[in-house]
């Protein structure tokens, strides 16, 4: 089994902002919820770089440690699902996430968030592969369908790369050494306590 | 015409810009070896990282929230809510058990020596008796359901399942969020109306130095004490400023981000929880003294009325105070009535 991983090359990402309209589309994203995001670091200074962002489904996750009804679990491709049915809405999985990768349905006040909603890696959730409950509750399953996540699979600018965690850091070290530079995979030292050294 | 003269100028301006661009471009066409590094001016995460402990951006989403990229500290959240609040908690509940165990054994009930009179003073009033239970039972609701958010995944959950405990969960929170307002409202009025009796006095260094007499088997150390005793005092300013800094910290929870950013919101819990946890066993001593720990303290709260024998040991200037004021049969009435 691999180990699935996220990349984003910020010296491709072009802020198109397609992986998030994909990411919406294809999961049926309810309003106000984005699973993924594109944020620019010193917009409009030289040096400007932007990077999309979603959960890094990290190594020992802190949203599954602090989780207090263990709603999270980790599949044999090492990505971070949580049931929906389970999730009691408390919000401590936002607090303790690096990224900001959980969203709720509402704002939250008195508790009232709704159940947790993230980034499933396109891999949906614990309900059968491929259902319409499961569609319906975590969007659409590639990975049952054998495809990667739609939004590094359509990034035009090939910046996003998600897919075997040893496959696409050899991607990035041959892009970083045939250009000469690259400023790193952002997030990997936190989310995977390693990084790529090119 | 200034369009006439407007026209004319614009190739022009072009032709000079060309030129312009041409002359600063053509050196650095010359100098630049392929390769060469247009990021020399990127931002690096780990200077990021370094300089600022987190990331923020600009994100094109309406919530603006959203451009923090990255914030680490969400490891220590973890590490305070899986590694030290267990432990806090854990301590300090079994401690305090654990205490209370052995005071029991070494000291048993503590009896008042002189036996019932018959008269009875009023000790609390209805409002006061009203207050101390709302608050009584709404910390109950919150100690549990809040310890629930600690422990409940370790003990209860392996006893009663995944979906039976989310379910129990889901009650807890809402009970948490909702009863949090009788004990915030109880705690103001027991500031306003209990304040003055608590406030320190001269008899207080001596009660603290023969430690309330707790520790006397003989049960004749009796230090002077008025209407509440140095213990007691201590309590009430453990529950007030406590339960202060419980309702700012739920509140900032009860409206996530309302009034603060995500490491503001992790404070927050850490404040909650560990004065939460302190709190809960600071609660469980009260709760032993209140009622098995201590022959007639129940009587006081539970009914508002005490003994005036019992009254006279344990808070004798008290006791002179009301019959100073004439709230109380004065003693020689008292002693009659014997």
């Amino acid at each position: 089994m691999a180990r699935m991983k996220f990349l984003c090359d910020a010296d491709r990402c072009i802020e198109c902002n397609a992986c998030v309209t994909a990411c919406k589309n294809e999961h049926d994203v309810p309003w106000g919820i984005n699973r993924r995001r594109v944020v620019t670091i010193n917009d409009g200074k030289p040096g400007e770089r932007s990077v999309s962002m979603a959960c890094m489904h990290c190594t020992d996750a802190p949203c599954a440690a602090v989780c207090p009804v263990d709603c999270f679990y980790t599949t044999a491709d090492a990505v971070v699902l949580h049931s929906k049915d389970l999730c009691i809405g408390c919000g401590y999985c936002f607090y303790a996430c690096p990224f900001g990768a959980p969203q709720y349905p509402r704002v939250g006040n008195f508790g009232s968030r709704g159940k947790m909603d993230k980034c499933t890696f396109c891999a949906a959730g614990p309900e059968g592969d491929s259902t319409e409950i499961e569609y319906a509750k975590y969007g659409a399953n590639r990975l049952a369908e054998g495809k990667l996540p739609l939004c590094a699979e359509m990034c035009s600018t090939k910046s996003l790369l998600a897919g075997d965690g040893e496959i696409i850091a050899a991607i990035y070290k041959e892009r970083v050494t045939q250009r000469g530079y690259g400023s790193g995979a952002w997030g990997w030292q936190t989310a995977y306590r390693e990084t790529i050294d090119v | 015409m200034p369009d006439n003269r407007l026209g004319r100028l614009i190739p022009q301006a072009i032709a000079a810009f060309m030129t312009l661009t041409l002359l600063v471009a053509a050196p650095v066409y010359a100098q630049a070896p392929s390769g060469s590094n247009p990021t020399a001016q990127a931002v690096n995460e780990q200077q990021l990282l370094d300089e600022l402990r987190k990331i923020e951006g600009r994100v094109t989403l309406p919530n603006t929230a959203a451009g923090l990229l990255e914030q680490p500290q969400g490891r220590d959240y973890r590490g305070f809510h899986e590694g030290w609040l267990p432990w806090i908690g854990g301590i300090a509940i079994t401690g305090i058990l654990l205490l209370l165990a052995l005071f029991y054994v070494y000291r048993g009930r503590i009896r008042t020596q002189a036996p019932e009179s018959g008269v009875k003073i009023v000790r609390f009033g209805a409002l006061e008796r009203l207050t101390h239970w709302m608050t009584a039972t709404a910390f109950i609701i919150l100690a549990i359901t809040g310890l629930n958010f600690i422990f409940g995944k370790r003990l209860l959950m392996p006893l009663i399942g995944a979906d039976a405990f989310s379910t129990w969960s889901i009650w807890a929170k809402y009970a948490h969020d909702f009863v949090s307002w009788a004990f915030m409202l109880g705690i103001l009025i027991m500031l306003v109306t209990w304040v003055w009796d608590n406030l320190p006095d001269r008899h207080d260094a001596h009660w603290l130095k023969v430690g309330g007499g707790f520790f006397d088997k003989t049960n004749r150390t009796h230090p002077p004490a008025g209407r509440f005793n140095t213990g007691q005092k201590l309590i009430f300013w453990a529950v007030v400023l406590g339960g202060i800094a419980l309702s700012v910290s739920g509140i900032f929870m009860l409206f996530p981000f309302a009034f603060t950013d995500i490491n503001g919101m992790q404070t927050a819990q850490y404040v909650h929880a560990t004065v939460g946890v302190i709190l809960i066993a600071v609660i469980i001593a009260h709760i032993y003294i209140g009622t098995l720990g201590m022959e007639g303290a129940y009587e006081a709260m539970g009914s508002g009325t005490v003994d005036i024998n019992w009254a006279k040991e344990h808070h004798r200037l008290w006791v002179e105070s009301q019959e100073a004021k004439g709230a109380i049969p004065p003693r020689s009435a008292a002693e009659a009535a014997e």
